[in-house]
Parts: C-alpha cells; structure tokens; sequence
C-alpha cells in the first residue's frame, strides 16, 4: 500500500526527530535536575520550607490516629518498606539527601501521624515526592510508625514488645517526644535474608 | 530450526529494504545497553508495579529513575499462523508528574518470519498535585511502526482477528504515524485500584478516520500489610486484578460492529530483588478477537538514573 507523506517529506523528517530527540532528553534531565536544585535554593535562601507542605494537610487528615500503634511488627516492617521506597530520595538514615529532605528535622518528628500519612497518600509533587497511594493503607502506616519511631526509643520498645503493652496517652507520648539530633538516630533496623 | 529462522529474519530486520530503513548498528547497540542495564549491579528500587499490561493507573515512575521492561505476547491465530509480539520499553521519571517511555518492538510469526515492527514514544502527564476520588493523567504517544505490528497493547477502532493473518512480508510494507492520546482515569479505595482509559488514536493520514478504544482495570495486592521480613513469596509482593479493552469503532463507523474485545486475569510478583514479572492470560469475547492473547513481562527499575547522567554533563553529585 502506498502513502503519500508529503507533510513528512517536506521537512526531512529523520533530521528533526534527531534534532528534536536531543533537544527533549536534555530538557527532560534539565527538568528531572530542577526540583533538588530548588531545594536547596530553598534551604539556603531560607524561602519558603520544603517541610510546608506539612502545614497543608486538613485538619481531618492530621487527627487521624495510627490505627498500628502497638502493633510488634509495625516498626520492622515500616523500616522494610522505608529501605524499600524511601531510602533512595530521604537517605538510608533518613537524614536526607539532595532529592529529599530529613526525616529527623522536628517538623518531621513532632507531626501528627495522621499529617505524616497524608503526605505519604498525596505526595508533594511540585517538589518531585511522587503519591505513594499506590501502597495500602496499613502499609503506609507501618511506615509512619517507622518514622516516628526514629527519635523516639521509647515508642520503638513499646512497638517492638508487642501488643500487650497500651498505647502511651498522647500527654505522656509529648514527654517523650522530643526529637533527637539526626546524628544520634539509630539506623534503619537491618531486615533478614530473603526466605 | 525454529533459532535458525529468527536469526535469520533478525537479519533482515536489521538491514529491510525500502524506504523506512533502520540502523542496524543502532539495534544492536539497543540490544546491548539494553542486556547490559538488564543485569548489571545498580542502585535499585523496589517498584510496587500494578499487574496491568495494557490498562494504565494514575500512578508515574519515581523521578529519575529509569525502569526496563520487556514484554512478549502470544496470539492465536485462526487462519493464520500464530505470532509472538514481543517490545522492550525504556520507563523514564522525569519528574513527579511526567514520565516519558520509549518502545522499541517486533514480533515472530510462526512458519513465517522475525520482523522488526518500530518504535513508540510515550508521555504521561499527572494533572492534579494531589490524590483525589479519581486522578486524571494525559497520555501522548507518537508511534512509528509497521503493519505488522502485533504487540497489541491498544485493540482500536476496527482491529479484528484477520488483520493479523496477513503475512509479514506484506504488512512490513505499510508504515503507520499515528498520534494515540489517553485519558487515564484512576482511583485507589481500599486498596483497590480501579483505572478506566479511554482512548482516540488518529493515523497522521488526511484520509485516515479516529479511532476510539477503551481499557478498563481492577487490581489489588495480595496482602495489605508488609510482614517484617524480606521474602520472595510473601502475599504482599503479589497484586492480581483483571482488565478489558477492545475497539469503539471510529469516525466513519462508531460502534461495536466489526471490533474485537478481550478479558484478561493479571497478576504481578513484585520481588524484593527489585524484579517485576507479570503475566496475563486474555481471551477473545466475540468472533472477531484472538481465542488467547499469553502475555508476561519482565522489568527492572533503576534509581538514581538521572543523576548518574546528570554527573556525565556537569552536574553535582
């Protein structure tokens, strides 16, 4: 069958599909590159947080409550999936990287569960944190549980010992917590060998 | 004897005659970064993929990384000879709402020939910064290819069962340029995902009508909760769903007439080696549709990858 591709032929169209190829590619890591340079743009010009879109998050969605608070498991399992999604763009220590901010700031630590989940559910695409919907809820919340876990011992032991001990009532959880440096969290718990 | 022929045919693939040429020595430098990204150590990621291989969620690859994917599907074919599509795509994050993939196809045609069948280049653009009831992305894909085609990720318009028992020798001749846009329509409830896509796809042709096409989606993971340890088989790694898709008809005929339409079970193992495999098994509704379309896939993902290329050209690591 023949076909005419006058439109096509025209303008030499192999040239400006080379042409135009190269001209996206460097457009397109032009771009990838923007948000972590705005970051630190951001960081070092003391504009606007990169933590504000915390500040966002309903009101309804910050009073959720973590419905795996007490769970033995959450904590490992949120550190798994946090080495799994995470560690790549906030650090292996949460500690932050050019492409994503610290987790052990207090704007972090001192969140509501429910504010860190929203973030989780809606990302915060402008500055390149995609939607992380597509985990399921309990697994969202095992990461939260992970994330809260890093400044504060005494939620991670009352975590790690199991459902017998209650969850802490939020004055006495406030006492406890106040955040540490980064430098002292601990590292992400270490998960077995592949069964 | 089956070897023989597809080397051979991958022969010709790589220097066709006519006008539409393609550079052989660009195939096979494809095939070797391909092979060489394929199994090379790399800062990985582990990717949550849905089972989909034609329907598409809301859901953009994690910017700058870079996920490989090689897929192959099986058709029957009734007075024909059966075929195996196979396309390998090059998933890229550009940011967190824009993901820009390339394909790179050709199918085997049993008792005929291995043909090369052309390129595609595809863009995904998130609309909305947040997650909502349903979550509107824009799909763009300029595709080169042959027809000869049979990669079938979209049935469109009029696509029936006989287009494809036309032999290769013959359908390599004609070269498609078509503009195929989606609307991928997403949402995510208790951990169900459900996504709808309606699709228009128009040959660059003056005289070549619309076509409209639709896929429909429903996945969830096996388990909702992560167990604490690394494992291969746990319930968690495994999503399953089903999705429909099929043909509307198109400009100059809009309706269910002479098209075909197919139901296919999926399902993905997400391994934590960072490895997606999926398969699907879809079956023809009506006359008009292949009894079995096989398919599975292969992929991996890489993060870091744009920073890695980024460091080439200057920049910071």
């Amino acid at each position: 069958m023949k076909h005419n591709f006058a439109f096509f032929r025209s303008f030499n169209r192999l040239r400006i599909a080379t042409v135009g190829t190269i001209v996206l590619a460097f457009g397109m890591f032009a771009i990838s590159q923007a948000p972590a340079q705005n970051q630190n743009d951001s960081l070092d010009k003391n504009k606007k947080s990169p933590y504000a879109a915390m500040a966002e998050a309903p009101e309804k969605a910050r009073e959720k409550t973590n419905p795996l608070v007490g769970d033995s498991d959450a904590v490992a399992a949120g550190g798994k999936l946090f080495e799994q999604h995470c560690a790549e763009c906030h650090g292996q220590k949460a500690g932050g990287t050019r492409h994503g901010v610290s987790l052990l700031r207090d704007e972090v630590q001192q969140a509501t569960p429910g504010t860190l989940f929203w973030i989780l559910t809606n990302g915060v695409v402008r500055r390149g944190m995609p939607v992380w919907s597509k985990l399921p809820e309990p697994e969202r919340w095992q990461i939260v549980t992970f994330l809260q876990s890093l400044t504060r011992p005494s939620l991670t032991r009352q975590s790690l010992s199991g459902p017998s001990l209650m969850p802490k009532p939020a004055s006495s959880q406030s006492e406890t917590s106040e955040p540490r440096q980064p430098s002292e969290a601990r590292d992400i718990p270490k998960v077995a060998a592949p069964q | 004897m089956h070897i023989k022929t597809h080397s051979s045919m991958l022969g010709r693939a790589l220097v066709p005659s006519g006008r539409h040429r393609f550079p052989g020595h660009f195939l096979v430098a494809l095939v070797t970064v391909t092979l060489f990204l394929f199994f090379c150590p790399a800062p990985t990621l582990l990717a949550q993929e849905s089972p989909y291989i034609v329907t598409y969620d809301h859901y953009l690859e994690e910017p700058g990384s870079l996920e490989i994917e090689y897929f192959s599907t099986f058709g029957t074919q009734r007075n024909g000879n059966d075929f195996d599509a196979f396309w390998t795509e090059f998933e890229y994050g550009a940011t967190a709402w824009w993901t820009s993939e390339l394909y790179v196809a050709g199918q085997t045609t049993f008792n005929d020939s291995t043909i090369f069948t052309g390129t595609r280049w595809e863009n995904r653009f998130r609309l909305l910064q947040r997650e909502h009831v349903v979550n509107p992305v824009v799909y763009i894909e300029f595709e080169n290819t042959n027809a000869a085609d049979k990669i079938l990720k979209e049935v469109e318009g009029h696509d029936v069962e006989s287009d494809y028992a036309v032999p290769n020798g013959i359908l390599r001749k004609e070269h498609d340029h078509e503009l195929e846009m989606k609307l991928l329509l997403s949402s995510t409830f208790k951990s169900w995902n459900v996504a709808l896509n309606p699709i228009v796809t128009k040959n660059l042709l003056p005289s070549e009508p619309w076509e409209f096409a639709y896929a429909i989606g429903a996945s969830r993971p096996l388990a909702l909760k992560a167990s604490p340890n690394r494992c291969n088989f746990c319930r968690e790694n495994f999503i399953a769903g089903v999705e429909m898709y099929g043909g509307l008809g198109d400009t100059q005929s809009a309706g269910l007439h002479d098209t075909s339409h197919y139901l296919a079970p999926v399902a993905a193992w997400n391994l934590p080696s960072d490895w997606t495999f999926r398969l699907s098994s879809g079956f023809g509704l009506n006359d008009n549709s292949h009894r079995l379309l096989l398919r599975w896939g292969l992929s991996r993902e890489f993060a870091g990858f744009g920073e890695l290329i980024g460091q080439l050209f200057g920049a910071r690591p």
